[in-house]
């Protein structure tokens, strides 16, 4: 029998955390060199009504006989009835998605994860520093704040991709633009189209004078890029706690079950991805922890 | 005195061939018997049908990488400690299908989920093995989102204890402090003197099960007996472990020469996780027909000494053992407590007799403390 | 909300053609095949078997979906043959231990391959083979390999069902124990000093051999990174001859570069 003084018990019985929702493709849109952007809804109305989602956030996307694959959500989160993943080909799961047409019905379930803290950063500049795919899951902040512009300071996005047609979302940065977000652009390998900075993102940082008692760095891409983000960040004296990293590990439940996507203390699909430098400090950088 | 039940936390006395009454009251209340028998060579959990089941007159000699089955000079019915398998086996079995899903006109429907679940009646629970439980109880039943597989299976279990009064070789339980004397939790827990069972009655549940059995109640000679065993029983610990601050040790020594040291030796083949009681990664696996139709979900155990484990797009977070067994070692005795408020070790020494090469972690963290 | 459905078309695609080849070996890869019974007759449904000598005459020419390839390379007529296949086959799949790392009979690879012909055959002079017997990617570039001698039926359905829904093929790399503790065998080296390469082999094979109460011999090779050094040297402390260590890596996978480099190495410790 449970002895109830040492076993807690949830609220309420959770139907099964695994348990997926079908969901149909309800458009694609090729947004680079294998990434693509996949509009999807579910099929059940109660769920399509109830299903919220945060800045920062994760969907398990599932293919029968295939796997499961943990995906941000990129599109606006005050419109969760479509839900938006931007999704590269790359393993089998997202590989066989690219099979996929419009149409065509995947398992869904989710949100999980941690989020941006945009309700923390209210009154905040916010300064996003990615790379490549590294802008999917910042993208539903800059909606965020193009909703909210008055409740933020100045905005930057630092943004660098491997070539200009590795770019993400580029028809959409004059609009952004136009809203006041900053964006400053950078690629590996330039091409002759290409008029602006060649070199690595955490670069761009010498273009800018920011404040650092009222600026946060919002930052997403690989381990390496995020290594030298903070970097600079520190050196402009941006506090620790002020710094916001969105960590990837092996998410294979995305609910803390299966303990794949251990960071240290964290299960990255539980307290991450996002984290607060400060509570990751001892651990990032480590060789292979 | 039959007709009775006892009170909860009541110390009866029973003969100990009356252990079969309670084990027949649990059949007859539905429970299927699982509990400690001989098989291949070693002790393992398995369905019994009664104490003949029991390895009376059998105890294990176990020290790093060796475990060895002895005849007893006594017919003692639990007269050895934990074995190669642990509880974890029926509560969150190796291998189950978590839904079966069929494609259906371009779209799919999930048609089924976890099989029901067997009442189980564990019979022979040590000390560490119930804190164990306790500890699992908190991965699958603590957090947002449960396991409900688990959950029912040990909603249903009945826990039939047992106080360890000789500790094996590699033993460090009172080390860890959750034996030799069982903690809560328990229906029923025994201790086994010379010729009887102390019972102590641990839920109104267990008090039912003594109904058939004929008990009295427990004298003060017996019960100094056994107070007196246990006690004996703690300072035979094969092992130490000083567990002073763990969690900042192994955080400030992730760079320590000793992982390199261990690394050498280990051989990375995951059985120390595999046995570990409180060890609960799980792998999903997608398992398809030939058509393409239907489909299952299957959760199998898993390990961080599989490189696979770590995967992320483009390799592997823990290519080499060094990382692995880190991983392992600062999980179990420090970010354990972070994550679930308490410790991921229960002193069971399953890790360090299972090792093929006998690596033992009270050894290796009294390393890292440098007191080796 | 709602996109239109989409069309569901009829199926009339051509079924994948599959082909089953050999080389030196036993068939027993071949047999696990027919041995799938009533899985066998979906595969069939499933695919087009335009070769398999073992199963039936009917021999379709290439090219080939899929080849399954069982043997090692060991004649010199294999070499050419196996570039053959490899042209004729969109997705090659070696079978075995004799396709994946040459197979018991590699262990010619350590000696005179002409001292075994002279001491075997009346008339050493009609044999022609080569000096050594090696796995098929010797030779060709090869997309998967299913370990075991035998494979497992399980694992060559799995993959290819993998294949038919359009997944990457995968089996598991981390060693045999973790099947063997999934399915409750008490280690037969802790529980009794049976010397067994569970904790260095590839798992596969659902640890079989240690469930019948016999250390595993290593037939599904390394697996990923194997502590080889360790466990020998651990064999020997539990009273293991030196030669007992060199004869257990060198056996049906002895081939393998981790089980040749330590079968070696534990020779050379002999000398």
């Amino acid at each position: 029998m449970l002895n109830t003084m040492t076993t807690p018990t949830a609220p309420v019985p959770h139907p099964g955390p695994m348990l997926t929702f079908p969901a149909r493709i309800l458009e694609i849109k090729e947004e680079a060199y294998a990434i693509a952007t996949y509009q999807i809804a579910f099929e059940s109305e109660a769920v399509r009504k109830t299903y919220r989602f945060r800045p920062g956030q994760f969907n398990m996307l599932y293919l029968p006989g295939i796997g499961e694959v943990p995906i941000s959500m990129s599109s606006d989160p005050a419109e969760s009835e479509v839900i938006g993943h931007t999704i590269r080909y790359a393993g089998n799961v997202t590989r066989a998605i690219s099979r996929l047409q419009t149409g065509d019905v995947i398992g869904v379930r989710g949100p999980y994860g941690s989020y941006w803290p945009m309700e923390r950063l209210i009154g905040d500049d916010l300064c996003i520093v990615t790379g490549g795919i590294g802008l999917a899951p910042l993208r539903p902040v800059i909606y965020h704040v193009l909703r909210h512009r008055e409740q933020y300071g100045r905005v930057y996005l630092l943004y660098g991709a491997r070539t200009p047609k590795d770019m993400l979302y580029t028809d959409e940065y004059e609009a952004w633009k136009q809203q006041g977000i900053q964006i400053l652009l950078t690629v590996d390998r330039a091409d002759p189209s290409w008029r602006g900075n060649v070199g690595v993102v955490p670069m761009l940082f010498y273009q800018l004078r920011l404040d650092p008692k009222k600026t946060a760095v919002l930052t997403c891409g690989p381990e390496i890029m995020i290594h030298f983000v903070i970097y600079e960040a520190l050196a402009r004296r941006i506090s620790k706690e002020r710094i916001y990293v969105s960590m990837e590990r092996n998410m294979k439940c995305g609910v803390g079950l299966c303990g794949h996507c251990q960071f240290g203390p964290a299960f990255v699909c539980k307290e991450g991805p996002v984290f607060a430098y400060a509570a990751i400090e001892p651990f990032f950088g480590v060789e292979e922890f | 005195m039959p007709e009775l039940t006892p009170t909860i936390g009541a110390f009866v006395s029973i003969e100990k061939g009356r252990l079969q009454n309670v084990m027949d009251a649990l059949k007859a209340a539905g429970y299927t018997l699982v509990g400690p028998t001989l098989d291949e060579g070693a002790i393992v959990y398995d369905e019994i049908e009664g104490v003949a089941d029991l390895p009376r007159g059998w105890t294990d000699r176990q020290e790093p990488a060796s475990y060895r089955l002895q005849r007893r000079e006594d017919d003692a019915y639990f007269g050895y400690v934990v074995g190669p398998h642990s509880w974890k086996k029926f509560l969150l079995p190796p291998r189950r299908t978590l839904m079966r899903v069929v494609k259906k006109e371009g779209a799919f429907v999930v048609v089924d989920e976890e099989e029901p679940a067997p009442r189980y009646a564990f019979i022979g629970v040590r000390g560490c093995e119930m804190q164990a439980i306790h500890i699992q109880d908190r991965v699958f039943l603590g957090g947002p989102y449960q396991d409900p597989g688990y959950r029912a299976r040990r909603q249903q279990a009945f826990v039939l204890a047992v106080n360890c009064t000789e500790p094996g070789g590699t033993c460090f339980c009172a080390s860890m402090g959750t034996g030799p004397e069982v903690g809560l939790g328990y229906d029923l827990a025994l201790t086994e003197l010379d010729d009887i069972f102390i019972v102590e009655i641990g839920s109104e549940l267990g008090a039912t099960m003594m109904r058939e059995t004929d008990w009295r109640p427990a004298g003060a000679f017996e019960l100094q007996q056994a107070r007196d065993a246990l006690a004996e029983a703690r300072r035979n610990m094969g092992r130490q472990l000083d567990t002073t601050d763990l969690p900042n040790l192994l955080y400030k020594n992730l760079e320590h020469a000793r992982w390199d040291q261990v690394a050498d030796r280990c051989l990375s083949c995951g059985n120390c996780t595999m046995v570990c009681p409180t060890c609960f990664c799980q792998d999903v696996l997608d398992v398809s027909d030939l058509k393409g139709e239907t489909f299952e979900r299957v959760w199998v155990w898993d390990s961080c000494f599989s490189i696979d484990y770590s995967h992320v797009h483009g390799g592997n977070i823990r290519p080499h053992t060094r990382a692995r067994y880190r991983q392992w070692l600062t999980h179990k005795f420090a970010s354990w407590i972070d994550q679930f408020g308490v410790i991921g070790c229960v002193g069971c020494g399953r890790c360090i007799t299972w090792c093929p090469v006998g690596i033992d972690v009270t050894e290796e963290i009294d390393a890292i403390r440098g007191e080796v | 909300m709602k996109a239109p459905k989409r069309k569901i078309k009829p199926e009339k695609r051509t079924k994948p053609k599959l082909a089953v080849i050999k080389f030196t070996s036993c068939d027993g890869c071949q047999l696990s095949l027919l041995d799938a019974e009533d899985a066998l007759l979906d595969v069939a449904d499933a695919v087009e078997i335009a070769y398999f000598v073992e199963a039936r005459d009917r021999r379709l020419p290439g090219p080939y979906d899929v080849t399954l390839v069982e043997g090692s390379i060991s004649m010199p007529e294999h070499i050419e043959q196996i570039q053959e296949i490899r042209e004729q086959s969109k997705f090659l799949i070696a079978i075995g231990a004799c396709a994946t790392a040459g197979g018991i009979q590699a262990l010619r690879n350590w000696r005179n391959v002409d001292d075994f012909v002279r001491m075997v055959y009346a008339h050493p002079e009609y044999i022609d083979t080569l000096e050594t017997s090696t796995p098929i990617s010797e030779y060709v570039q090869v997309d998967f390999e299913l370990r075991g001698c035998p494979i497992n039926k399980h694992q060559l359905l799995d993959v290819v069902t993998s294949l038919l829904i359009g997944k990457q093929p995968r089996t598991p790399t981390y060693s045999v124990c973790m099947e063997c503790k999934r399915r409750g065998t008490p280690c037969v080296m802790v529980s009794k000093g049976v010397p067994c390469l569970g904790p260095v082999t590839q798992a596969g094979c659902n640890a079989i051999c240690p469930s019948v109460n016999r250390g595993c011999f290593g037939c599904y090779g390394p697996m990923e990174a194997p502590n080889t050094e360790s466990l020998g040297q651990h064999l020997l402390d539990i009273g293991a001859a030196p030669g007992e260590v060199v004869r257990l890596f060198r056996n049906f996978s002895g081939y393998a570069e981790d089980f040749r480099l330590a079968s070696d190495a534990f020779e050379e410790m002999m000398a």
